[in-house]
């Protein structure tokens, strides 16, 4: 687990929803639909899991329930005009950019009306009409692609920026230093957001990581950072805002280290052989993204019970109809095998 | 027409293109003041400026990788690396992701990028700047590989390369940056995928590319005075590699000798030959086909050994003879 102690935060914890809210300028309206989208992240990650018990997810998949204060809390702080480049864990920022989850689905189940056309799967997401440049296979590929869609924004002088995940393990690659290093020299409006989630693999962070949290990282490179507690979605929102707005004003690059945890194993092959089950345990019911936003929005009567499970059904419909629609589209048509390789 | 060197025509296309289209770059190395390791930038950054003439750190993997996402977005970048060998330090996004995006994306993501690279042996550089890696690039799907060996086909493939909507690895020999050739000036371009006929001949076909091609010309050129008649193509573009022009000149001669720089286990030679083998060019062999390539070792950096490295004169014409005479 993280050895760094609560004080190394930069933020506060949310203690009060309303207040908070009030200081971000997010309406209830927001923080619900916040709350509504961490839910529908969970849910549909559910679903797919569940997908692939019955045999009908062909390849892995790498799941992130544990982290969706991190995707929402960003999602929510970017524009949507703004670019995306994702890790292989992926699926929470997606869906927190406004995806369509019947073509996520279809993709997972390898259908033509996938995002991908069935090409890419689980792992390679992608929507590159909307500024979703996908997600990726390999570690790190998020921060090897970063700096060019950086030069680019500043070769068009856009206000967007590229928010590039990646996670821990991502920090140990060749890459995260090259990057890091560009981005600093020429100021690229590029919005690094690490997501810790402890767990390269079966690494810990710590095992494999001289000096953490990241901090001294960033500050070799020049480049502001803050130390987030990612499960709290409206910690996250507040400083993802932070730095967006300091890359809009021009300053450059951001960092934000952003802890959180996955529950499921690394991929399906995973038998949590790593960790401990008290260690998982105390996650999913200390620590949870969902039902500290769900505690907060209740106790400062934003939300009420009966609207909580109204949005767990809803939720649950959509993601059936997702299922439905993933089912019962047509697979690729052989011929079409080649089909891509070249413009 | 006005006579420019290899250097100068690549230089032209490059500013050709960046002045009649605003989203084309050049990144990489000492590319700026210094005019790049082997001044083929030179100047570009007085007329372009820093923005656009994009010099970096030593980050080889980072260049390819930033060109790869600016091109992602709509920007056309070139990407240098000072030497080809360095391009084994950004496989990974070469590979990875640029020849990969679109069709794992399922069609949505373009990926127009130039990666220039300047291969070939022979300025005693020793084995870590002298490779001719273009057969591995070729292995890999999504990426096309084109391999100057003149200025005027410099020019008019580089433009092509900057146009074409696909990841394109540009394969520069450093022999012949000082090399001088007639080009236009202004704008033409020479479509990837076509091979020329530099020279015909009925007699044996040479496939030829890079420095080979000059090579094999001087030697059909001697040949012919003593009536042996050599066809040399040169295929241009490697990859997709224009097998038809290759196949119908086979069928024309009956022979055939594939020279390349690059070492010979895994070469493209056997590409070139395969194809005759799978074609009804395969019928009108009338001697076994053949090859000279680079050995199979690294470059050495002796003078002597490094031309023993790589084919030489000598050494095409005396397998020509040997394949028209029977005596290989």
């Amino acid at each position: 687990m993280v050895d760094w102690k609560k004080e190394e935060y930069d933020n506060f914890q949310t203690i009060d929803a309303r207040q908070k809210g009030e200081e971000l300028g997010l309406s209830d309206e927001r923080m619900i639909e916040m709350y509504r989208i961490m839910l529908r992240i969970r849910l549909f990650e559910e679903m797919a899991d569940k997908l692939y018990a019955l045999g009908k997810v062909h390849g892995t998949m790498h799941l992130s329930a544990g982290q969706e204060g991190v995707a929402v809390g960003a999602g929510f702080a970017i524009n949507r005009n703004d670019y995306m480049l994702n890790h292989h864990r992926g699926h929470g920022h997606f869906i927190a950019s406004g995806a369509d989850l019947a073509k996520m689905m279809a993709e997972f189940l390898g259908k033509d009306t996938g995002y991908c056309r069935g090409r890419g799967g689980s792992m390679h997401i992608a929507d590159v009409t909307a500024n979703n440049l996908g997600a990726n296979g390999i570690v790190g590929g998020s921060l090897q692609l970063a700096a060019g869609v950086g030069i680019a924004i500043k070769q068009r002088k856009t206000d967007q920026l590229v928010l590039t995940l990646f996670g821990d393990g991502a920090a140990n690659e060749g890459i995260f230093h090259e990057s890091l290093n560009m981005a600093g020299i020429w100021d690229l409006p590029i919005f690094y957001l690490c997501e810790n989630n402890q767990y390269g693999m079966s690494a810990n962070v710590n095992r494999v990581s001289a000096k953490t949290p990241f901090r001294a990282r960033a500050a070799a490179y020049d480049i502001p950072y803050a130390l987030v507690d990612g499960n709290d979605v409206l910690a996250m929102y507040e400083f993802s805002k932070k730095a967006v707005e300091s890359i809009r004003s021009g300053n450059g690059p951001y960092f934000i280290e952003a802890t959180t945890y996955r529950y499921f194993g690394h991929s399906k092959s995973d038998r949590n052989l790593y960790r401990t089950k008290d260690e998982i345990e105390y996650w999913k019911t200390v620590e949870d993204p969902i039902d500290r936003m769900e505690g907060l929005l209740l106790q400062a009567d934003i939300l009420d019970i009966d609207v909580v499970k109204q949005i767990h059904e809803e939720t649950v419909k959509e993601i059936d109809e997702a299922v439905k629609f993933a089912e019962e589209s047509p697979e690729p048509d052989i011929k079409d095998v080649k089909e891509w390789v070249y413009a | 027409m006005p006579e420019i060197t290899y250097r100068e025509a690549i230089r032209d296309a490059m500013v050709t293109e960046m002045r009649s289209d605003n989203s084309v770059f050049l990144i990489g190395e000492d590319i700026g003041a210094y005019g790049g390791a082997f001044g083929v930038s030179a100047g570009m950054l007085d007329e372009f400026g820093p923005e656009r003439v994009l010099e970096t750190p030593i980050s080889e993997l980072a260049i390819v990788g930033a060109a790869t996402g600016a091109a992602m977005v709509g920007m056309k970048p070139i990407a240098e690396m000072m030497f080809m060998d360095f391009i084994l330090l950004a496989l990974e996004p070469l590979i990875n992701q640029a020849a990969k995006a679109r069709y794992m994306f399922g069609g949505k993501a373009t990926v127009p990028m130039v990666v220039r690279m300047t291969g070939g042996s022979g300025t005693g550089a020793a084995a870590q700047h002298s490779q001719s890696l273009e057969s591995m690039l070729m292995a890999v799907p999504g990426i096309k590989v084109v391999a100057p060996s003149d200025a005027y086909d410099a020019k008019g493939l580089l433009i092509s390369a900057i146009r074409d909507p696909n990841p394109v690895c540009f394969v520069e020999h450093k022999l012949l940056y000082k090399t001088k050739g007639e080009v236009p000036e202004g704008e033409y371009s020479i479509p990837l995928g076509v091979a020329e006929v530099k020279r015909e001949g009925t007699d044996l076909t040479v496939v030829a590319s890079g420095i080979m091609v000059s090579k094999s010309l001087a030697v059909a050129e001697k040949l012919a005075a003593e009536g042996i008649s050599v066809e040399v193509i040169d295929p241009r573009t490697l990859r997709p590699l224009d097998t038809a022009t290759i196949n119908e000149s086979v069928k024309k001669t009956g022979k055939l000798l594939v020279v390349h720089e690059a070492t010979k286990t895994g070469g493209w030679a056997g590409e070139v030959m395969a194809s005759v083998c799978e074609s009804d060019a395969f019928d009108y062999l009338d001697a076994p086909m053949r090859r000279l390539a680079g050995k199979d070792c690294p470059i050495p950096y002796n003078r002597h050994l490094e031309a023993a490295a790589i084919p030489q004169e000598d050494d095409i014409e005396a397998e020509i003879r040997a394949i028209v005479n029977n005596t290989y």
